[in-house]
């Protein structure tokens, strides 16, 4: 299973492509690929935002459901969605709950 | 401290200029990522795992008070109030918008400060000893040809695009707190027989994946000959350096392939070239900047010696730091101070904007307002009056910096890791900060005396693993954190690079393993004057593969 992930232009903040295009901060809000299909659709979505200078550093990664749950395969993407280990309380786990790893 | 003079505020004003009006167009959507990404870069913006980084220039980790209140307003207005100090004497703030760059760069302007040269492929802020006109064993002051070596090399057309990043430090005692030969240019700032200036050159030196000592290729270079010599090399360098393979294109790589002897032929046959021309720098020239560097007018404080005899009396805490983070200044009323940045605990390297307002009110009311960053991520208060010192450690106290460990295992080198850096593999600050609190005691810390311990989280060693006392270097093992051990590295005068003691721990192991280590050491060295260094050296790695792997000790 994967999903589209990015920094936002503007900020750098890690962000995720929903559902409806939208690009999201909470990674549980993350479209996900199961199929070839998708993934493209997917893959299609993030160029056209690179292009559109939305976003930069657009990549497909690799997760898992986990309780229900998004949870990225590798530690990266999971301290990614959650923000510093070191320093929670600025990172996305203090905004959404630490589910996400 | 060096000011600036008319020419280089304005350089740095147009830059920030040129630079905000190119973040205004890459937002308009005008400048494209591809296009936008060296420009960045050249002004210090890095994109990290959950925002922009900006890394600031602190040239030889010099600052003043008022430098310093500027870094605590850019923590608190565009940051999540903290910054952290690196081993190249910067700061580094982790949350700033892209947005926000030119505002951040327009503020620190107005202090004297910018981020041009803290990335890209070409020459990097120049480093020096930390305790430069302070410390009672040096000869000169190298922070003049550190700043003679920045102007020089600031947006150098020829050197602005090298095979890959360059960096240069400069030591003016013979005891080295530069790491001068784990640099691509290595200088010692010594006298000769005359009684003249000049430099011991050390060149190919670096870390990485490719740890190499650096090789001295003269033993005394003329001072007037320092930006012909150094021209010299970096043409060398910039000709033959590799540009096919980014992991082999450093300096060191180049000396390593070439030779030191064709290297140096090649380096001196170009100086024979260089060496009568504009770039022969004159006297009067070297003395106007040093006057910039003339140490504060130390008058006399002799009553400092009673205050500290009955302070050490009435404070244990005191004494101790005392011993441990003050060192012997060339004016004996006067002392230098080490500021650790490495509480029990903490993050190796980080202030908040309040401690950084704090320590700028110490250094204007008792350090001559001068205050230094040190590779070893603390800071430096160069000049105190020994009188003071008490009133010091109580405002730093106050603050939550009167933690008595530099040097000791708990003032911990880390790079920032895989909790911030695009390219690390493993987590470097959890490890730092779990080694502190096993060995949170002072008194057992003072017990196992000094011992660098430097953790990086990938094999570019931003950490400084290899030469640690005990390194520490993350990797990605099958998508986990493994945690390789190398021992008996050393940054100093008689540097060495670190053996790896054999297979990986994983993070719930790695501080009993460092702990293993510690344990054996003091179960072999022959007295507690016999340093973790000293003890390794003598006895080599088999005791502590012993202690770490038992019967497997060979298979490790």
């Amino acid at each position: 299973m994967k999903i589209l992930t990015a920094n936002r232009l503007v900020d750098g903040e890690a962000v995720w492509l929903a559902a409806d295009n939208s690009w999201v901060e909470n990674i549980q809000l993350a479209e996900r690929a199961s199929d070839a299909e998708t993934e493209a659709r997917l893959d299609a979505a993030g160029k056209a935002a690179l292009a559109n200078n939305e976003v930069v550093d657009v990549n497909l990664i690799d997760v898992a459901l986990v309780d229900g749950a998004i949870r990225p395969n590798r530690l990266r993407e999971q301290i990614r969605a959650n923000g510093p280990t070191t320093h929670l309380q600025f990172g996305k786990a203090a905004r959404f709950g630490a589910n996400a790893a | 401290m060096y000011r600036y003079d008319e020419f280089d505020q304005s350089f740095v004003n147009n830059r920030v200029a040129e630079f905000s009006d190119q973040v205004q167009r890459r937002l308009a959507g005008e400048i494209s990522e591809d296009a936008f990404k060296p420009l960045r870069l050249m002004n210090g913006v890095y994109l990290q795992l959950h925002a922009y980084m900006l890394r600031v220039a602190i040239p030889y980790g010099t600052l003043s008070s008022k430098q310093l209140r500027m870094l605590a307003h850019v923590a608190r207005t565009y940051d999540k109030g903290y910054g952290h100090f690196t081993t190249r004497q910067n700061i580094q703030f982790n949350w700033p918008a892209l947005a926000d760059m030119p505002a951040i760069l327009r503020d620190l302007a107005t202090v004297e400060m910018h981020a041009i040269q803290t990335s890209g492929n070409c020459i990097r802020n120049v480093t020096a000893d930390h305790f430069a006109g302070a410390a009672a064993d040096e000869v000169a002051d190298p922070r003049p040809y550190a700043e003679i070596l920045r102007q020089w090399s600031s947006v150098h057309p020829e050197f602005s695009f090298l095979p890959r990043k360059f960096k240069i430090a400069v030591t003016g005692s013979t005891r080295d707190r530069a790491a001068i030969q784990v640099h691509d240019i290595g200088l010692h700032l010594k006298k000769n027989e005359a009684g003249e200036l000049g430099f011991a050159v050390y060149v190919g030196g670096g870390q990485g994946r490719t740890p190499i000592i650096a090789k001295k290729i003269r033993d005394f270079l003329p001072e007037k000959d320092l930006l012909s010599y150094i021209t010299a090399v970096m043409r060398v360098y910039n000709l033959h350096g590799r540009r096919d393979n980014k992991y082999k294109a450093r300096i060191k790589i180049l000396v390593h392939e070439t030779g030191t002897e064709e290297l140096t032929r090649q380096v001196e046959a170009e100086f024979d070239a260089l060496r009568d021309t504009e770039l022969k720098l004159p006297e009067s020239d070297i003395r106007a900047i040093e006057t910039y560097f003339a140490p504060p007018e130390l008058v006399a404080r002799p009553e400092g010696e009673a205050i500290l005899k009955q302070s050490q009396l009435d404070s244990r805490d005191f004494a101790a730091w005392l011993n441990q983070n003050v060192i012997t200044h060339h004016n004996p009323d006067y002392a230098a101070v080490t500021i650790s940045l490495k509480g029990i605990g903490e993050i190796p390297g980080d202030a908040t904007d309040a401690q950084m307002d704090a320590v700028a009110d110490i250094v204007e009311r008792y350090a001559f307002d001068e205050l230094r960053v040190s590779h070893e991520q603390n800071l430096i208060l160069p000049h105190v009056a020994r009188a003071d010192l008490k009133a010091v450690f109580d405002a730093l106290v106050e603050i939550g910096l009167a933690t008595a460990n530099s040097n000791l295992i708990s003032d911990i080198i880390a790079c920032p890791g895989l909790d911030y850096c695009a390219l690390a593999n493993a987590r470097s600050i959890p490890v730092a900060q779990d080694v502190s609190r096993r060995f949170a005691s002072l008194e057992r810390q003072r017990e196992i005396g000094e011992l660098k311990l430097k953790i990086s989280g990938c094999i570019n060693a931003c950490g400084h693993h290899h030469v640690g006392h005990i390194g520490i270097l993350g990797v990605e093992k099958k998508g986990a954190e493994l945690y390789q051990i190398t021992l008996g590295g050393s940054g100093d005068e008689h540097t060495s690079i670190g053996e790896i003691i054999g297979r990986g721990f994983a993070p719930e192991d790695v501080t009993d393993a460092v702990e293993t280590i510690v344990d054996t050491y003091l179960g072999l060295r022959t007295d507690p004057s016999e340093r973790f260094l000293d003890a390794y050296r003598r006895v080599g790695s088999a005791p502590f593969k012993e202690a770490l792997y038992g019967a497997d000790a060979k298979a490790a």
